[in-house]
């Protein structure tokens, strides 16, 4: 059992990733996720394209090659609003992780970006790519499953139910992330949701409109 | 499709874009950080645009709102012209407006230090947290001091109901004096209950309809600002 892999997958962590919804907020606000059979739908969608890219990252990430990462997921990550929510909640585990797990992998990476992207910094933190790739597929999912919960009032025992039988997709991406430790970066695979980078859009053009309760 | 129809996303794969987000990094000098608390309606924001008034001539200050209606209470502090609008950041708090004073800080330390980043000098921080209940504290981690504010319309018992937010403020503020012989609420009863449940903890009652520039507070703040920057 990888201890730093259950404080940072632990909503009561204080990494800042309380105010992130992964696009469900905008999902909702569409109606597009409205109980929960739509929100097992966005789930589903959303571990396959960004839960995916994040676990192969995070898998990555525990063996160095930290710029050519960076460059990479940023390449993966066409919508500025999702790089700056990844950028902003790596930035925010690396406040907790400076008081908690110092080391040099650590001061090297952030010597390179003060706001590294969040897979990366939890496969440094982590340090194993099988239980970094779970870490970072499984965040994909509880953000906005707790968005659920309380934008929708949602039963939290059906969300939660929702969420564990997501283990075995969650298992099998963290063992195609794990498979992929020692592939180039740039050959890294790229899945990607063009629904996801459109709504995470919207929703920070709407900060400017209206009100937003979560920063993406 | 028109030639004239501006899509609100490029799609065009070699144009990586303007990154509207504003990176910024950890900066040398800290401002000093007041936490302003207290119950939805209690008059948070009307006090911090109070001590905006107050202060604003003589300190390098900003203002962090915290709300699950950020833009308004933003909005309200600009539309009252006391502060720059560089001045003021909004932070979003995913509808738990305790957790981001509280247990995970991440979110309003950004902010702060985003402030820091931008305006040189800053000597204080002003954090006013989203309404809440009466557990709600901010942490050690994020504030210096802070003041926990309830108004004679909330009722006369709310002091003596107690909470983290009452009883370990560094400075309890009973608002909306002017208020109380409307709503039958007896001034006494609150400072005797505010004082008793408080100790030696200072206690202000007040009207911004009476003293719009908040007084008292201000004078208490400059006291802070003076002995930490002695500490410090």
């Amino acid at each position: 059992m990888n201890l730093a892999a259950l404080m940072i997958a632990d909503s009561r962590f204080p990494g800042g990733g309380h105010v992130h919804s992964g696009g469900l907020e905008e999902a909702v606000s569409r109606r597009l996720v409205h109980d929960e059979a739509s929100l097992r739908s966005f789930l589903v969608g959303r571990l396959r394209t960004a839960g995916a890219l994040g676990a192969v990252f995070a898998a990555a990430a525990c063996g160095g090659r930290y710029a050519e990462l960076d460059a990479e997921l940023d390449a993966r990550t066409p919508s500025p609003a999702q790089r700056n929510a990844s950028r902003v909640q790596g930035r925010g585990i690396a406040r907790a992780a400076r008081r908690a797990w110092p080391s040099a992998a650590l001061d090297e990476l952030l010597r390179l970006t003060p706001r590294p992207h969040h897979p990366i910094i939890v496969g440094v933190l982590v340090g194993e790519p099988f239980a970094a790739a779970q870490t970072a597929a499984y965040h994909a999912v509880t953000g906005p499953a707790t968005g659920a919960i309380r934008l929708l009032g949602l039963d939290p025992f059906g969300v939660n139910a929702v969420l564990a039988r997501l283990a075995p997709r969650i298992d099998a991406i963290a063992a195609m992330a794990a498979d992929h430790v020692g592939t180039p970066p740039e050959d890294l695979p790229a899945p990607s949701a063009p629904a996801l980078d459109l709504l995470a859009e919207a929703h920070d053009r709407h900060h400017s409109e209206e009100v937003r309760l979560f920063v993406s | 499709m028109s030639a004239d129809h501006v899509h609100p996303v490029n799609f065009d794969p070699a144009d990586a874009g303007h990154d509207p987000h504003e990176a910024h990094e950890p900066h040398e000098h800290r401002a000093v950080r007041i936490g302003i608390g207290g119950p939805v309606g209690s008059g948070k924001t009307a006090l911090t645009a109070a001590l905006c008034r107050a202060l604003g001539g003589s300190v390098n200050l900003a203002v962090v709102t915290n709300d699950i209606y950020t833009t308004e209470d933003a909005d309200f502090l600009r539309a009252a012209g006391v502060l720059d609008v560089e001045r003021i950041e909004a932070v979003q708090t995913g509808a738990c407006p305790h957790t981001a004073i509280r247990d995970d800080i991440t979110a309003n330390l950004d902010a702060v230090e985003l402030l820091e980043h931008r305006i040189p000098g800053l000597e204080l921080v002003i954090i006013e947290s989203g309404g809440d209940n009466l557990t709600a504290v901010f942490s050690r981690g994020l504030v210096d001091r802070q003041i926990f504010v309830v108004d004679v319309a909330g009722g006369d018992k709310v002091p003596r109901k107690g909470g983290p937010g009452v009883t370990t403020a560094d400075l309890l503020v009973i608002n909306k004096t002017d208020l109380a012989p409307m709503v039958g609420a007896d001034l006494g009863v609150m400072t005797a209950d505010a004082h008793r449940m408080r100790g030696a903890l200072p206690v202000i009652s007040q009207s911004l309809v009476d003293t719009p520039d908040a007084p008292a507070v201000a004078d208490w703040v400059r006291a802070q600002l003076r002995t930490l920057a002695a500490v410090s």
